[in-house]
């Protein structure tokens, strides 16, 4: 008991890290343990709003394209891919940080520049998703009676629960006849030129059948699912970009031998924690918005 | 190997013992990889169960929890091991996990929140849906 003691008193007395890690070490946690708070709070934001809602989008509805793979219907395989390359490109993180340990320079080299690589392709996933949300328009009867198109922004959402096809071949009427012009082109493959002289009620005779036989008008949802979308995913993107701008760092101070001046890679081991958060935050996100 | 490069700071007295090899790290990998491809298929089970006509809600709210306690490990797995955080001594661990533990109190509070506000608008919001609902149903009607 005695010593025990007597080595908790040394502990705290100075000279020596009570935590027994270095400063910027335990101040790299702290930061995270913020952050964990900042994005917690984000997601928790999230989940009051859409538990207050009846309806909320069907994310497997939302989700469900691949690039190169036009329209069809493919829930979750788009964000499997990019969790993959979060875990994979986490473990040539722990590989480089692990190399450090062992001061194989070549090792650290080799694994932080995959490391690197596996960042970029997250972001350019990312990057596709978000433009095929953005770009996207999809067919919705709106309040005022009309069918009109809608893309996925902070302030639009398309993806409400689906119109009866009665509600949606009466709003063919008060539509214009741009939208009538599109809807017809996209389904039956005819140029929207070829349609351009037609009268609206010729446009509504051939929308109709389109209707009818299953063509899903969906409406408006909430708004919110954008913004918080476009927010969360926005700013976990934004944490990934600078993850990316500190391994390319550390990669060139790898490359000039800087560590091995010092005679430590414990910036890799750093940079490696907040690469580690990246990919656990990624873990919730994919949780709050794909999965449930 | 000296041990002589690990100590970074004279006020660091030792250093985690560090693996020589890189089968824990992998062993962790196939481990995330396996949870997540769990979580996919009930993700890709939910959304079957939602093409049936009557979705079975309770049995969707089951997986549904499934799925968060299995993130919850892809965490502690990530934290852990990826992180080293299971290599730290047990002052450093505590200061980080308990301020965390404000977590649980977030997330009820802030749920159960959520759901009064569903209740309030079901109570006072709905109701005065259906009213206006109504006359759009006549109106409908006299139409045809």
């Amino acid at each position: 008991m005695s010593t025990a003691a007597q080595q908790e008193t040394k502990w705290w007395n100075g000279g020596r890290s009570p935590f027994n890690a270095s400063y910027g070490k335990v101040m790299m946690w702290y930061f995270l343990m913020s952050d964990a708070f900042t994005f917690g709070a984000f997601l928790i934001s999230y989940a009051t709003l859409r538990f207050s809602l009846k309806d909320w989008v069907d994310s497997n509805h939302v989700f469900n394209a691949f690039p190169f793979c036009g329209h069809t219907n493919l829930p979750l395989a788009f964000v499997s891919l990019m969790t993959f390359i979060l875990i994979f490109s986490s473990v040539t993180m722990v590989l480089a940080v692990h190399e450090g340990h062992k001061m194989n320079r070549k090792g650290v080299e080799k694994y932080m520049i995959l490391t690197v690589f596996g960042g970029l392709a997250f972001l350019s996933c990312q990057a596709w998703e978000w433009t095929h949300l953005l770009t996207g328009e999809h067919f919705i009867l709106a309040a005022n009676g009309a069918i009109e198109t809608l893309n996925t922004t902070v302030s639009h959402n398309p993806w409400g629960p689906q119109a009866s096809a009665t509600a949606a071949i009466n709003a063919l009427q008060h539509s214009s006849p741009e939208v009538l012009r599109s809807l017809i082109s996209e389904e039956t493959h005819t140029s929207v030129e070829s349609l351009k002289g037609l009268p609206l009620s010729d446009l509504v005779a051939k929308a109709t059948p389109i209707i009818s036989e299953g063509f899903h008008i969906g409406t408006a949802g909430p708004v919110s699912f954008g913004s918080y979308f476009f927010e969360i995913t926005g700013f976990h993107g934004f944490h990934v970009l600078s993850g990316v701008v500190i391994n390319i760092v550390m990669y060139i101070k790898t490359l000039r031998g800087d560590f091995d001046k010092r005679g430590h890679y414990e910036m890799i081991e750093k940079a490696g924690l907040y690469w580690h958060f990246v990919d656990l935050v990624w873990v919730f996100v994919f949780l709050c918005f794909y999965l449930i | 190997m000296s041990s002589e490069h690990a100590v970074t700071s004279p006020e660091i007295t030792f250093m985690p013992e560090h693996e020589s090899g890189t089968k824990k790290i992998w062993r962790t990998f196939w481990v995330l990889s396996f949870l997540t491809i769990i979580e996919l298929s009930l993700g890709l089970a939910i959304y079957n169960i939602h093409q049936a006509a009557e979705p079975n809600a309770s049995l969707v709210l089951f997986f549904k929890g499934v799925v968060c306690i299995l993130t919850l490990a892809k965490a502690y797995y990530i934290v852990s091991i990826f992180m080293h955080l299971g290599d730290e001594i047990r002052n450093f661990i505590m200061t980080i996990l308990v301020p965390l533990s404000l977590f649980v109190w977030f997330l009820t509070a802030f749920l159960i929140d959520g759901t009064s506000w569903k209740n309030l608008r079901h109570r006072y919001m709905d109701k005065h849906e259906t009213e206006q609902v109504a006359p759009a149903a006549t109106e409908k009607g006299a139409k045809d």
